[in-house]
């Protein structure tokens, strides 16, 4: 066995729209300096009986049903979390009882902003190793439950949503479709975005996070492009972690992507949803059909903790 | 080891790159934020082009003593 590649990408959205003017009845705010600062015109908030579990179920059912493959297929279930308060079930089996999948590994992963990347290379490992054939690999947050909404630093920034992919294994002489991981923490700057103690609020120290952002992130997803042996001028498009518009611009300078790359803005809709909005931003495109199936994909997630990880895909 | 009015003339580059401030506004009495209206994220940016430039390191908590140009200055003068 050669390797895997995605199948398929579901996301889901609360449907209900806070704008930045909404914002603004509630903390000292405005819809420029949003804008500005951070990108962000609008984001999706869930419903208060709305879970972590229903917005993955959500996204896992769209990607099941577009990979072909039944639920009876799927043998590995992983969700990339930071913001269920449901520890135990954890979110992986819930997915897996609602969609019918009968006796699937189930895991959920914690590595906060970049736990997608987590995901997807932990899923590949396990499907190179022989351990699963075909999974389900879920980001999905409820950050609107850990925000301190009385905080006009942080509550303008997040918001709500999951996204997915069936992940299957690739035949020994296929190529595989999702390239080596570039993985790794900067433990020395842990603290720079805290989620802690009981009711947590996320708290950050935005301008350590953002230098941090834009300098050490653009040469480990140079790195990403080298171990797949793809430059960077070859790739289609670029989804970063949707943290904040101007982390994402400083990012795709310093690649030097020229200007046919397409790069992920979601943000700007959806704003940072965390281990979500990876395969959110992802799905959206290629339902949007911004980019050919079988192209080159740079994946890159950053943020809490402060972990890293990034890698080359085949578009579904 | 570069004069104060080398390391101005560096800043406003910079800062015109970064942040499209014109090069005639950048004195050393001139304060970041108030004057020429660098936002906190421009300023991060600022912070890093201008160590690339001098060869100094700027940490993230000497960041928020550099009020003024002139605090910039002093600060790549003494650690350069």
């Amino acid at each position: 066995m050669s390797g895997s590649r995605v199948l398929s990408l579901g996301h889901y959205q609360p449907s209900r729209v806070v704008t930045n003017d909404e914002l603004a009845q509630v903390v000292d705010t405005n819809d420029a300096w949003i804008r500005d600062r951070v990108g962000i015109a609008e984001r999706r908030i869930a419903a208060p009986d709305e879970t972590v579990a229903d917005m993955a179920i959500a996204a896992a059912e769209k990607a099941l049903a577009g990979s072909g493959l039944a639920a009876a297929d799927i043998d590995l279930v992983v969700v990339a979390t930071c913001s269920s308060v449901d520890r135990c079930p954890n979110v992986a089996t819930r997915v897996a009882a609602s969609l019918g999948i009968a006796a699937p590994g189930s895991m959920d992963v914690n590595t906060a902003c970049s736990g997608f990347s987590y995901a997807l290379a932990m899923t590949d490992h396990a499907i190179r190793a022989g351990a699963t054939r075909n999974a389900l690999v879920v980001g999905a947050e409820k950050l609107s439950d850990l925000t301190d909404w009385t905080d006009r630093a942080t509550c303008i920034i997040f918001g709500d949503g999951a996204g997915a992919a069936v992940v299957t294994a690739v035949g020994a002489d296929e190529a595989p479709g999702i390239g080596p991981v570039v993985w790794g923490s900067a433990p020395d700057k842990k603290d720079t975005i805290r989620i802690e103690g009981w009711r947590p609020y996320i708290a950050q120290e935005g301008q350590a996070v953002f230098r941090w952002a834009t300098t050490a992130i653009a040469p480990l997803a140079l790195q990403a492009c080298e171990r797949a042996g793809v430059a960077p001028s070859e790739i289609a498009a670029f989804v970063a972690h949707q943290a904040n518009s101007r982390i994402i611009d400083g990012i795709a300078r310093r690649l030097g992507l020229p200007d046919s790359v397409v790069i992920a803005k979601d943000i700007v809709e959806s704003g940072n949803t965390s281990a979500a909005s990876i395969p959110l931003a992802l799905s959206k495109l290629v339902e949007r059909r911004e980019v050919p199936s079988g192209a080159p994909v740079l994946l890159m997630g950053f943020g809490g903790g402060l972990t890293y990880a990034g890698q080359v895909i085949r578009c579904p | 080891m570069s004069s104060r009015e080398e390391i101005v003339t560096g800043l406003a580059e910079i800062l015109e790159e970064v942040a499209g401030v014109k090069p005639a506004d950048v004195s050393e009495s001139k304060s970041f934020t108030e004057d020429l209206d660098v936002d906190s994220l421009s300023m991060v940016e600022v912070v890093v082009a201008a160590e690339e430039r001098f060869g100094v390191k700027i940490p993230d908590d000497q960041v928020q003593n550099l009020k003024t140009v002139g605090d910039a200055v002093s600060y790549i003068v003494a650690n350069s």
